[in-house]
This record gives C-alpha cells, sequence and structure tokens, in this order.
C-alpha cells in the first residue's frame, strides 16, 4: 500500500472507530435510543456504551439475525432521538411472507447526496431530468431515486414496476406473462422518453436496461448517463453494457440493499477487466467479506468470502449482519482508503437460486 | 488452455464469463467456453432478418453444393477452433475427452453428421416430399400440377442441444439449405460439433453471418428459444415440459424407442436377438432412438436372459479401443443416481435385473472412470415402474404384454421396430398414435435412412404452405 493511501487508511479507521462510539452511544442511550437495542442490551452481558469503543468491537454483538426486521412493531425500530420525526419504512423481499423492513427519516436522503458527488457531471448533468426505471412501491429505491435528481437540481419520472408480482410469474412458470409485464414496464419507460426531452439520466436495472435497449438505442434518446443497479451484475454484462449499449453513455454500477445503503463503483479502469468493484459508504455501512466457516475472520486481498455488513447510522444501527452474497475483498484506492468488494454474487454455498426477475 | 469463443454472426466474441469443462477421467479442466449473457444473443438477434438474408443470397442448389463441400471439410480438414486449429483426429480426441465417448464411436457419429451434410440433397427431397427446390428459392411454382407456395415462417431456427450424442446435430443441418439461419446453444459438454459443422459451413462459402453460437446458461437458452420464430429442444422429459405447449418449439425429449415382436414371430424370437441387442446397445445406448423396451406377447423371461447374456459381454474399455462399445460419464454422480433410480425400481415386485448374476454391480469405476454396465430388466407387467423407462447407458425392460394390449400399453415411443407378418397387427400399429417413427421388420432402431423425416419434419417446422393464385400476365 502507498504511504499516502496508508495515511487516508488510517485516518479512516480513526474516524470509523470515532463514529462507531457515537452511534453506539446514541443507539443505547435511554434518551435518543432505539427501544429494540435497549431491550437488547439487557440481554447482554456487556455494556455497549463503555465496552464498544472499537468498531472491531461490535464483534461482541455476534450476527445479527435479519429476522427480527419481520414484523412489527416497526416503532421499535425508531430511536427515540428522532422524536416526532417523520419516519417512513422500505421493505426488501416478500414476495411471500413478512418482508424485512428498515425505518428511514433522513439516511436514503444521506445516502444519495453523498452517492451523487461520486457522479461526473459530463455524464449526469446537473439540473438534466433523471428516469427512475426500477421497482416502485415500499422500496426505498424510488424515494432514493427521485432525491438524487432533486439534489442534481432535475426531476424524476417513475414506472410502476412490482417486482413482487414478477417473481410470482416466474415462480409460477408464467414466463410469458413476465416477458408481457416487462414490456408494460419498458413501454412506460418509452413514453417517458419520448415526450420528455429533458431526460437525460436513469436509474435501472440489468436486465430491464438490455430490455429498453432492445427498443431504442440511448444515445438517440438522449441518455448520457446510467446509473446501475439492483441485481446482480457479472463482468461480462458490465463489459457488454459499456461496449454494446452505452454508447458513449456513463455506466455507473452499484451494490445496495435497503438494509446498508449503497455502495459506489470504483471508475472504470481498463486494468480491472469490467470487474464491478465496489466501495460502501463509510462509516455510515461498511462492507467485509468473511471466511463463510469462520465469519469472525475476514479473508485476506483478493480471496473469496461471503459479505458482512455493517450499518451504522443513527437511524439504523446493524451490526455484523451475514448477506446472502459472496465475492472477493478487495484493497482500499486513493478515492475510497477502506475495503471494497469484487465481483458480488449469490453466495453459492446455498443452493436454492435466488429469483431474479425483469428488475 | 483451448478456449472455444462465441459465434456472433460468425464472429469470434471472447467472454469474460467463461465454462471451464473438465476431462471426463481427470477432472482437470480440458477447455473453457465463452459463456453468452442472455441480453448479448437477445441483442444479436434482433437482426436475424439479417442473418438469413446472407443465406437468401444463394440458390438451394449452391447451399446444397456447399453442404457437400462442407461435409468433406468436417470429416477432413483442419478447421478454425477457438485461437486455434482442429484437425479431425483432434476433433475426435477433444470430443471424447469431454464426453467419454469412445473413439470408435465419435466417428460412427461423424459419418452421420457428415451424411447428412453429404446426402443433404436427398433429406431435403425427403422432408419436402420431392418438392422442386426451385420453389424454396422463388417462393412458389407448380408441383404434381398444382400451383403452391411457401414461406418460411423464421428467419432463424434456434437448437438447444444435448452433450449425449453428436449424431443428434443431423437433424438441424438441413436448415441451412432451406435458408433459415442457424442459432445454436452447445451442450454443455459437447461443444465441438457444432462448432465444427459451423466451420465446415463457413469454409464451404456458407455465409459466416447465419451462423450464432452461443455457450450459455438457462437464461441464455430461454433467450434463444423465446426470441428465435422457431426452435429445437433437446433434453430429458423434465426440460423440455416447459415448452410442451409451444407449437413453435420442435421437442427432443426422451424417446421410449422399443422393439415389438408379434404372436405371430414370437416363438422365433431366437432369430431377432440381434436385432434387440443392436437396438439396445449401440452407440453406447445414448440415444433416443436406443431401444429401452422390448415388448412381447411371452416368453419374456427367455429373451430377457438371452439378451443379458450378450450384453454382459459388453465391458468398459480404453477410449481409444476399437471394440468399445459403451462411454463413461462424464459426471460420476450422475451415474450413481441413475444406478439408484433403478435400484429403486427393482425393490418393487414384479422386476429381475437379468444382468446382476454377470457382475457384482452395474456402477463400476474403471481406469478413472465411471460406468453404468448394460442392464436388463424383466417386467411381469408393463405397470412396473421399470417397465418403460429410459437412462442414458444400454437399458431396457422386456416386457410381456398381450398382443392385444401392446399398442394401448407402450405409451409415446419415437420408434418402434414392430417385428411381425400379422397384417391387422400391422395395421393396428400404423394407425397407432403413439408410434412415431415405425421399421416393420427386423430393422434396427437405430438404423435411419436419410430420406425419411425423424422426430418432427423439418420443413414443415420451419415452411408454411399458403394458398396461391397468380393470373396470366396482362399484355
Amino acid at each position: 500500500m502507498k504511504t499516502e493511501l496508508q495515511t487516508k487508511n488510517q485516518a479512516a479507521h480513526a474516524g470509523l472507530d470515532a463514529w462507531v462510539r457515537e452511534v453506539v452511544e446514541w443507539h443505547f442511550n435511554p434518551e435518543t435510543g432505539t427501544p429494540y437495542w435497549l431491550e437488547r442490551a439487557r440481554t447482554l452481558d456487556f455494556d455497549p456504551r463503555k465496552d464498544i469503543q472499537t468498531y472491531a468491537d461490535l464483534d461482541k454483538f455476534g450476527f445479527f439475525e435479519d429476522e427480527a426486521l419481520r414484523g412489527g412493531p416497526v416503532r421499535r425500530w425508531v430511536p427515540k432521538g428522532l422524536g416526532d420525526k417523520p419516519i417512513y419504512v422500505f421493505e426488501t423481499g416478500g414476495s411471500t411472507g413478512v418482508p424485512k423492513s428498515r425505518i428511514a427519516h433522513e439516511d436514503f436522503r444521506i445516502d444519495y447526496s453523498e452517492f451523487s458527488e461520486t457522479l461526473p457531471d459530463e455524464f449526469f448533468p446537473k439540473g438534466a431530468d433523471w428516469l427512475m426505471l426500477g421497482p416502485s412501491g415500499p422500496r426505498r429505491l424510488r424515494l432514493a431515486i427521485e432525491h438524487l435528481a432533486q439534489v442534481r437540481g432535475g426531476i424524476a419520472f417513475c414506472v410502476d414496476l412490482d417486482p413482487r408480482w414478477v417473481i410470482k410469474l416466474i415462480k409460477m412458470g408464467e414466463m410469458q406473462m413476465m416477458e408481457k409485464y416487462k414490456a408494460h414496464v419498458i413501454d412506460q419507460a418509452l413514453t417517458i422518453l419520448r415526450a420528455h426531452d429533458s431526460v437525460k439520466c436513469m436509474f435501472t436495472t440489468p436486465k430491464l436496461l438490455e430490455a429498453l435497449c432492445e427498443k431504442i438505442s440511448l444515445k438517440k434518446a438522449g441518455i448520457t448517463g446510467v446509473f446501475c443497479g439492483g441485481t446482480e451484475m457479472t463482468p461480462q454484462f458490465h463489459r457488454f453494457a459499456v461496449e454494446e449499449l452505452m454508447e458513449g453513455a456513463y455506466f455507473a454500477a452499484t451494490y445496495g440493499n435497503t438494509l446498508m445503503g449503497l455502495a459506489t463503483h470504483k471508475p472504470f479502469d481498463p486494468a480491472d477487466n469490467y470487474a464491478i468493484i465496489y466501495y460502501p459508504p463509510s462509516p455510515r455501512a461498511l462492507i467485509e467479506v468473511v471466511d463463510p466457516d469462520e465469519p469472525t475472520k475476514v479473508v485476506e486481498y483478493g480471496q473469496t468470502g461471503r459479505v458482512r455488513l455493517t450499518t451504522l447510522t443513527k437511524e439504523f444501527f446493524m451490526p455484523r449482519f451475514l448477506e446472502r452474497d459472496e465475492c472477493e475483498r478487495e484493497p482500499p484506492c486513493d478515492l475510497y482508503p477502506w475495503d471494497g468488494v469484487r465481483n458480488v454474487r449469490p453466495f453459492s454455498r446455498f443452493q436454492t437460486s435466488v429469483v431474479e426477475g425483469v428488475y | 488452455m483451448l478456449h472455444i469463443p462465441i459465434l456472433r454472426k460468425g464472429n469470434p466474441y471472447k467472454s469474460i464469463d467463461v465454462a471451464r469443462v473438465p476431462h471426463y477421467r481427470t477432472r482437470e479442466t480440458f477447455v473453457e467456453m465463452s459463456q453468452a449473457n442472455a441480453g448479448l444473443i437477445r441483442r444479436d438477434l434482433l437482426e436475424q432478418d439479417k442473418m438469413r438474408a446472407a443465406l437468401t443470397a444463394f440458390s438451394t442448389d449452391q447451399l446444397l453444393a456447399m453442404c457437400k463441400a462442407a461435409a468433406e471439410y468436417y470429416m477432413h480438414e483442419t478447421l478454425p477452433c477457438g485461437d486455434g486449429e482442429q484437425t479431425a483426429d483432434d476433433y475426435v480426441r477433444q470430443l471424447s475427452a469431454t464426453t467419454g465417448m469412445p473413439h470408435v464411436l465419435v466417428r460412427r457419429n461423424m459419418k452421420k453428421i457428415y451424411g447428412a451434410m453429404a446426402e443433404m440433397e436427398s433429406m431435403i427431397a425427403g422432408l419436402t416430399r420431392g418438392l422442386d427446390l426451385k420453389i424454396l428459392d422463388d417462393g412458389f411454382g407448380t408441383h404434381e400440377g398444382h400451383a403452391v407456395s411457401f414461406f418460411a415462417r423464421t428467419n432463424s431456427l434456434g437448437v438447444i442441444l444435448p452433450s449425449n450424442s453428436p449424431g443428434v446435430h443431423s437433424l438441424w443441418i438441413p436448415a441451412v439449405a432451406m435458408k433459415v439461419a442457424l442459432v445454436l446453444k452447445p451442450g454443455s459438454s459437447e461443444p465441438w460439433s457444432p462448432y465444427r459443422v459451423a466451420q465446415a459451413m463457413i469454409k464451404a462459402g456458407i455465409p459466416k453471418e447465419a451462423f450464432g453460437y452461443y455457450p450459455t446458461d438457462h437464461g441464455g437458452s430461454g433467450a434463444i428459444l423465446n426470441n428465435c420464430g422457431r426452435g429445437m429442444f433437446f433434453g430429458d422429459s423434465s426440460a423440455v415440459g416447459k415448452y410442451a405447449n409451444d407449437s413453435r418449439i420442435e421437442l427432443h425429449g426422451t424417446g421410449y424407442s422399443k422393439v415389438i415382436i408379434g404372436e405371430d414371430c414370437i416363438d422365433d424370437w431366437e432369430k431377432y436377438l440381434d436385432v434387440m441387442v443392436a437396438s439396445i446397445v449401440e452407440n453406447g445406448g445414448r440415444s433416443c432412438i436406443n431401444a429401452s423396451g422390448v415388448w412381447v406377447p411371452r416368453h419374456g423371461k427367455a429373451i430377457a436372459e438371452a439378451i443379458a447374456a450378450r450384453l454382459a459381454e459388453v465391458k468398459p474399455r480404453d477410449e481409444e479401443d476399437p471394440d468399445a462399445q459403451i462411454s463413461p460419464f462424464a459426471n460420476g454422480e450422475v451415474a450413481k443416481r441413475i444406478s439408484g433410480i433403478v435400484d429403486a425400481g427393482l425393490r418393487e415386485a414384479g422386476a429381475t435385473d437379468e444382468t446382476a448374476k454377470y457382475r457384482d454391480s452395474r456402477l463400476v469405476e474403471w481406469n478413472g472412470a465411471t460406468y453404468l454396465l448394460p442392464t436388463v430388466v424383466h417386467c411381469d407387467s408393463h405397470e412396473h415402474p421399470l417397465a418403460n423407462r429410459e437412462f442414458l447407458f444400454p437399458f431396457a425392460s422386456v416386457v410381456e404384454v398381450p398382443q392385444d394390449q401392446l399398442l394401448n400399453a407402450i405409451g409415446p415411443s419415437l420408434v418402434v421396430t414392430a417385428i411381425t407378418n400379422d397384417q391387422d397387427f400391422i395395421d393396428r400399429i400404423v394407425t397407432s398414435s403413439h408410434v412415431d417413427r415405425l421399421n416393420i421388420g427386423p430393422i434396427p432402431t437405430m438404423h435411419i435412412s436419410w430420406d425419411q423425416p425423424h422426430e418432427g419434419n423439418l420443413f414443415e417446422h420451419l415452411y408454411a404452405r399458403r394458398a396461391f393464385q397468380r393470373a396470366a400476365a396482362t399484355a
């Protein structure tokens, strides 16, 4: 590691430890704390406010069980410190059963305001309008993209897309109906693009990007920047998108979910051979790559392991959550002096494949 | 490391995603195959009209001549293979390495593919029932005194190919001569044959733009079948079931082919033992046209014992041994699962493994590979779970059924060899909707002739006839 980068990395670590102390103090202080964590603290054999001083100390909590996020009362996740602030609830998955939910007040805005800083103005012009061609409904993505457009001085046009219905169609084997639904979603997008020349930027998912580009040329439609995420993305897809779909538009890949927020892509470097490298929004969230058999241990750089998420905001505290993904651990870089991840994909040890539809 | 690229309108494309195909014995990677993402396939298929236009620029006669030349190139010449080249001997060795098929069987399959290209004219004549091929060029003409007009229902034929036996490639090859472009998804362990056929055809002058070759996953296969106007899908019953109601797609699943013997011939069954054995074991028992059943009105036990005695002589042999008759499984776990299914069936009363007495186990490890030895089961009822099964090795059930019940009991059967001279029985067989391909007399189920369509008529799949009238030209 270069000395300058090492210095940045050390500073990031120090900042992270200070932020951990602040966030833990917030969530476990009886005045400001989160009912769920205050209750949980009673069962712990340590005092989080005293004993959690560094990021490494978060291991003491063990692994976060995301089942706790299913069902109510949802207010147990609202920190007392947020008082009577307006609260959103965002959901993940949920094609069957009770979905996981995360409350939010400002987090999605903060995440996407920070992310906005990473987008090149040349391709995502300030003041340009956006097309949000992704899941709607109880997901945070729709509001987040709308905020992203707004913070950049634009307006976001949205479509209706219910990914839970898509998953049901696939599970029922109704592939033709799924294709019709996809066509319906794309039709909405085409209508917006044809009616509004001001749309220059868009968010979409890999499959919808392919489907859209089968109907129109992004260049002819005036799109100059595409922010893409929501489902697994392979290096081959990345290459295909850049070489054949973008027609000169900028391709910004992201990895994220409702529980973590979003990770920013490392700017394109031919040396990466289209590997998709993400860096988490440290210190608000961290992604680590751990040994699947011993998930308290982080693997070496370049090694494959399971994704472990930690979310550290005043609105949501989620230490050491083992995600259903795997990837390679990526070293820090100048732009992001902390660990990143390479080529995130579904965790290979889970035999049942994840159903990913048009979204 | 050998690498087989995608072909996008004939142009090689090396993907970042690769599938590693192991050598059947060492399990070490033998070849890498570029994997096409579904979006890339769909994007290419937006230009199917251009793919076909490359073929329609030629007359059918010209294309037939090119196919004839391609046959020689395929059989004898050095052709491009990824970054390198491939001789005919390389092809044999490579195909054997990833599928386990002995060289002698690969060469027999080569002859079949060669025949499909070399005999394309008679094959097309069989498929079109002797249509003047100029009608395909002009779109209309006169056939047997009637004005006719045909049009292609599709610009391309998407084919999801298997790995079990290269001979199946003879089925899609005629599409080129019918001016329909090809979009091929090779089997996961047999990328060689469709690639070599395409290269031979390109070398013979058929425009490369007419060929798409996409090693891919299930999503990519779906993209091919959903986006090509016509498809052909090789797979087991569970895989093809998804497309059972899609008339655009011709399904090639399990064959359940059978030898049946009538009352009038059954007492002479020993005369037909060679036909029964050949039908079961030729090509390593890997084809859908291999017999998986011998259905007879009586003498079932004796017939099963006699077939078993003959099949017991079949042993694993070296891949280069000219007497090799069976192939190992490229994935030994598949062999174990299949053997387990047979064992589970045998636990139900009414079936006996007649080959069991000749060996300790049908599942054997030999020279670092896993084999299933030929197996014959005698079933005393057609309702036994093993009576009508088909597996990827020489397996057959000998089933006793009264002749008057036989045709109702056999179920869908791709090939039936009916050994009988009883005209009444023959008449009933001919009218049976269960029988696809029919051989009357002692013809092994494996024997095919080029002018006979197999498992659907490709011409009828790709072309439709329209009503046509033309007024005399006015002055």
